[in-house]
């Protein structure tokens, strides 16, 4: 891929990105959440139809124009994403031959059905009866189905994001055992998108960063006899991060308060499997003026922890207290919450955070209409004038407050998710992921922002999977693993490497 | 020129229909050699399409959040038998059992509204439900009879015309209705002088507002529009109770709808049930009341029916349902929710309105009229997504 540049509404995805992999090659594709690796993924397997990217693709030395997923798997690319593309309730072998089923006029024969299915299954080591429906199957071994369904597409490079992030320890061995049989007995390469990068070093024959968007750079890794390998983690690490982490985070130099918020024991089921703890026994105090940030993995129940505080909007069985000012606040319901001055600004903008098909204006004022409605009427003009106040104050970029949401980039839809909750005149405001998907620019004015409602004394928790992100923004940084607290540090002196440590070491 | 094109084409959701349906209008009027403008034409048309109107009104709401009630048909059958029981065997007194006829509705409403809200049924199956059940039990305490005659107040309703305390106004051969007239001339100097408002607070927000000139020939077009309404029923028997009821119902709701809290929530849970949940929207308790106040409505439709047939018939309500769903979607409401307007609902049920009616006068036959609603519902869907995903790629 030569020089490959994507723009979306607002934000350059990428900018003059290349990448090239070797035949025979298991070639790892890192960078933080949002660097561009699966933008680039997309343009690779035709999900981004030739014509709307800038540059070339060259596969076995011949030109692409993929304009379908169809074209591109034709070719011999085949995509794995993140969240599998199985049908639940299909068999194995259904689903193995989706789209593409041994049939002859139309009839499926179900005997070459399952003998290829077999075939298929033994090159990935997948010991099952082809008849089982995959939702029977551990999240594991559904991965060896999808990767015995590119086989059967005669996959030469296989593009696998993020696959062992699901994955326990033994079952991420064996996918990525499977990967170097494939590459030393089929000769087929694969692109590796992951974060897990032991991973990466382990098994990669070259390592290329990306970060903001664009190729940082491409490096071979030398594998000697005992194992060793040329690149370690902490070369990796630097690529990624690169930038000094000072220069993106604005300063914050208020006093801090007294302990404003508190979470005592808070202790959460999983509501889709009823016998395991989601979160246990968090203890968690945030101060006034004070930016906490709660680091972890995603799935270690930060999103969880959050989402059960504000009025249980997760969560069964929970247990524990809420303290506000050191007495104990009712927060069961949302309009609790709200009422008691908590607000939290969700992970996912477009599923929870904003109603696309509404303009900015309903968007900003829909948490508390009390506030600018008389007798359930709301005041028109109230209304505009708090729209248009949070607009000049935030920075957001919209043509006027009638504006569609859904209209607007990334970073402006965080400023009205933020103005939403703003108005609702929190004291205890949490930020799950709140820059995530925005470009820098917007990233430093959110920064900016938080700082800002921080210095007029609100609590702010903070979660995010990126790690300067969490160091540069939080006075104390609480440590999430697997549903518990692990650790808790102070944002001065906080490392990447100290929390990840606390996040492994559980 | 150009400049109107492209206001037509940005506002091609909202003009639409009320441009097909004076269009439909004025062929029909060409078409029967001016019969269907009539006076006693254009009040039959009210009078007709009266409880599909009030029923749309209320379905709209449902079709906000995504879904629709099956069971509005079925419950004006059964609220109509129970009036039937209630005023002819039982001769009670008409407004006692018109109230008694409310609250049972609003019963009716809370207890599929329970299923929905609080169990989680799907409305759609939670209304089939009640579709059948209430359609069942109409036929149960009917008997299989029909109840009739209806005493004198309650027939008043559907037959009945606002009085005139001036006593009328004659010129020439033609006796005008003066009150009538006046409240026809009051709600269209209401009119202007909202529109003439709401346009000074656009351009203090500057806010994209309609060119001085079309914006101008939009009001005084509305405004000749009403004055013509009103000149024709103030020369036959005046403005009829029914309208004036489903007037007030329109106002009402639309008022509901677009200025208030309530409304504010239905809108924002049919656009994301979830970001209303998180932004502290009670969405059950938004959807309990939202069918409780269906069923209310279905009662309201289901006496100004009976009162209109002066009978009611085990069969009564059949198929209104679809109607006023068929409103719904024709007056440009979103099947994914979250997008539709009262008087878009209204406007799109008289529309169909209108085609019965003139269809019937040209002596087209009630089969192929069932035909061609069905082609104008689903070519004003599919018009609707075209236009939406032609604008959707042009930004």
């Amino acid at each position: 891929m030569k020089h490959i540049t994507k723009t979306f509404p607002g934000v350059k995805a990428l900018d003059d990105v290349s990448l090239d992999v070797n035949e025979c090659e298991i070639h790892a594709l890192v960078g933080e959440n949002g660097a561009g690796k699966s933008t680039l993924m997309k343009v690779l397997s035709g999900v981004y139809p030739y014509g709307t990217y800038d540059g070339d693709i060259y596969f076995q030395g011949k030109r692409c124009t993929f304009s379908s997923i169809r074209q591109s798997e034709q070719a011999g690319i085949v995509i794995i994403h993140q969240e599998l593309a199985l049908s639940p309730y299909l068999s194995i072998a259904e689903n193995m031959f989706i789209g593409d089923e041994r049939a002859k006029f139309n009839v499926i024969n179900w005997d070459r059905t399952r003998e290829d299915a077999l075939k298929y299954m033994e090159r990935v080591g997948l010991r099952e009866n082809p008849n089982l429906p995959v939702n029977k199957l551990g999240v594991g071994k559904q991965q060896m189905v999808e990767i015995a369904k590119a086989l059967a597409k005669n996959a030469k490079l296989l593009i696998l994001d993020e696959p062992t992030s699901a994955l326990n320890q033994k079952d991420s061995e064996h996918l990525l055992e499977i990967l170097k049989e494939l590459r030393d007995k089929s000769n087929i390469s694969s692109v590796l998108i992951s974060h897990k990068l032991n991973e990466v070093a382990s098994v990669a024959d070259s390592i290329t960063i990306l970060r903001d968007g664009k190729t940082i750079e491409t490096l071979q890794v030398e594998r000697a006899k005992d194992g060793s390998v040329s690149i370690g983690e902490e070369r990796i690490i630097k690529g990624m991060v690169g930038r000094e982490i000072t220069d993106m985070f604005p300063k914050r130099n208020n006093p801090i308060g007294d302990v404003l918020f508190e979470i005592k024991d808070w202790t959460v089921l999983n509501p889709d499997n009823p016998e395991r703890k989601k979160l246990d026994g968090v203890n968690i105090a945030v101060r006034s003026g004070e930016v906490v940030g709660l680091a972890g993995l995603v799935g270690a129940g930060r999103t969880e922890l959050a989402m059960s505080v504000f009025g249980r909007a997760y969560g069964k069985s929970i247990t524990g207290q809420t303290l506000i000012e050191g007495a104990a606040v009712d927060i069961s319901t949302i309009p609790k919450a709200i009422s008691h001055g908590v607000a939290y600004v969700p992970e996912d903008r477009k599923e929870l955070g904003l109603v696309m098909i509404q303009n900015v204006k309903e968007n900003t004022t829909i948490a508390k209409l009390k506030k600018i409605s008389n007798m359930a009427v709301i005041n028109e003009h109230d209304e505009n004038k708090v729209a248009e106040d949070f607009c000049k104050r935030l920075n957001t970029k919209t043509p006027t407050i009638l504006q569609m949401t859904g209209n607007l980039s990334g970073g402006n839809q965080q400023k009205v998710v933020l103005s939403k909750w703003l108005f609702t005149d929190p004291r205890v405001l949490i930020l799950d992921e709140p820059t995530r998907g925005i470009d820098v620019g917007a990233k430093h004015e959110i920064y900016t922002i938080i700082n800002s409602l921080a210095a007029q004394g609100m609590a702010c928790i903070l979660i995010s999977s990126e790690m300067p992100e969490i160091i540069g923004m939080s006075d104390r940084i609480y440590v999430m693993s697997e549903g518990r607290i692990t650790a808790e540090l102070s944002g001065k002196t906080a490392t990447q490497e100290e929390i990840m440590r606390n996040i492994l070491n559980n | 020129m150009s400049g109107l094109i492209a206001i037509l084409k940005k506002n091609v959701r909202q003009y639409m229909m009320v441009i097909a349906l004076a269009v439909a209008m004025i062929s029909f009027g060409l078409l029967t050699d001016g019969i269907f403008f009539r006076p006693v034409n254009l009040t039959n048309l009210v009078l007709q399409n009266s409880y599909v109107l009030i029923l749309a009104v209320g379905m709209l709401l449902c079709t906000l959040t995504g879904n629709v009630d099956l069971s509005v048909g079925s419950i004006v059958c059964f609220i109509g038998a129970l009036c039937g029981v209630m005023m002819v065997d039982l001769q009670w007194n008409p407004y006692v059992a018109m109230l008694v006829a409310l609250l049972v509705g609003a019963l009716i409403g809370m207890w599929q509204g329970f299923w929905i809200a609080f169990v989680n049924v799907p409305p759609f199956i939670a209304t089939l439900a009640g579709m059948l059940v209430f359609r069942g039990l109409g036929q149960v305490i009917m008997k299989g009879q029909t109840k009739a005659p209806f005493p004198r107040e309650f027939q008043l309703i559907s037959s009945g015309y606002i009085p005139d305390p001036f006593g009328g106004f004659a010129v020439g051969k033609l006796n005008f209705h003066v009150f009538t007239l006046l409240i026809g001339l009051l709600i269209v100097a209401l009119i202007t002088f909202s529109e003439i408002k709401k346009r000074k607070k656009q351009k203090e927000y500057d806010f994209d507002i309609l060119p001085a000139g079309v914006w101008l020939g939009k009001v005084i077009f509305i405004a000749t529009v009403l004055v013509a309404f009103t000149v024709v029923f103030a020369v036959y028997k005046g403005f009829p109770n029914i309208l004036i009821l489903l007037g007030i119902l329109v106002i009402a709701y639309q008022f509901v709808a677009s200025k208030t809290v309530q409304g504010r929530h239905i809108y924002a849970l049919g656009g994301n049930r979830k970001a209303a949940e998180l932004s502290g929207v009670k969405v059950r308790w938004v959807m309990f009341w939202i069918y409780t106040n269906m069923a209310i409505l279905a009662a309201v439709a289901a006496m100004v029916f009976t009162a209109r047939l002066n009978s009611a018939t085990p069969k009564a309500g059949q198929n209104f349902e679809m109607d006023a769903i068929a409103a719904c979607y024709v007056g440009g409401s979103a099947v994914s929710g979250g997008v539709g307007t009262i008087i878009g609902a209204v406007v799109g049920g008289l529309f169909i309105g209108v085609l019965n009616n003139g269809m019937s006068i040209i002596g087209i036959s009630t089969d192929w009229q069932q035909a061609i609603k069905g082609f104008v519902l689903l070519a004003a869907v599919a018009f609707d997504l075209y236009s939406k995903s032609r604008s959707s790629k042009v930004s």
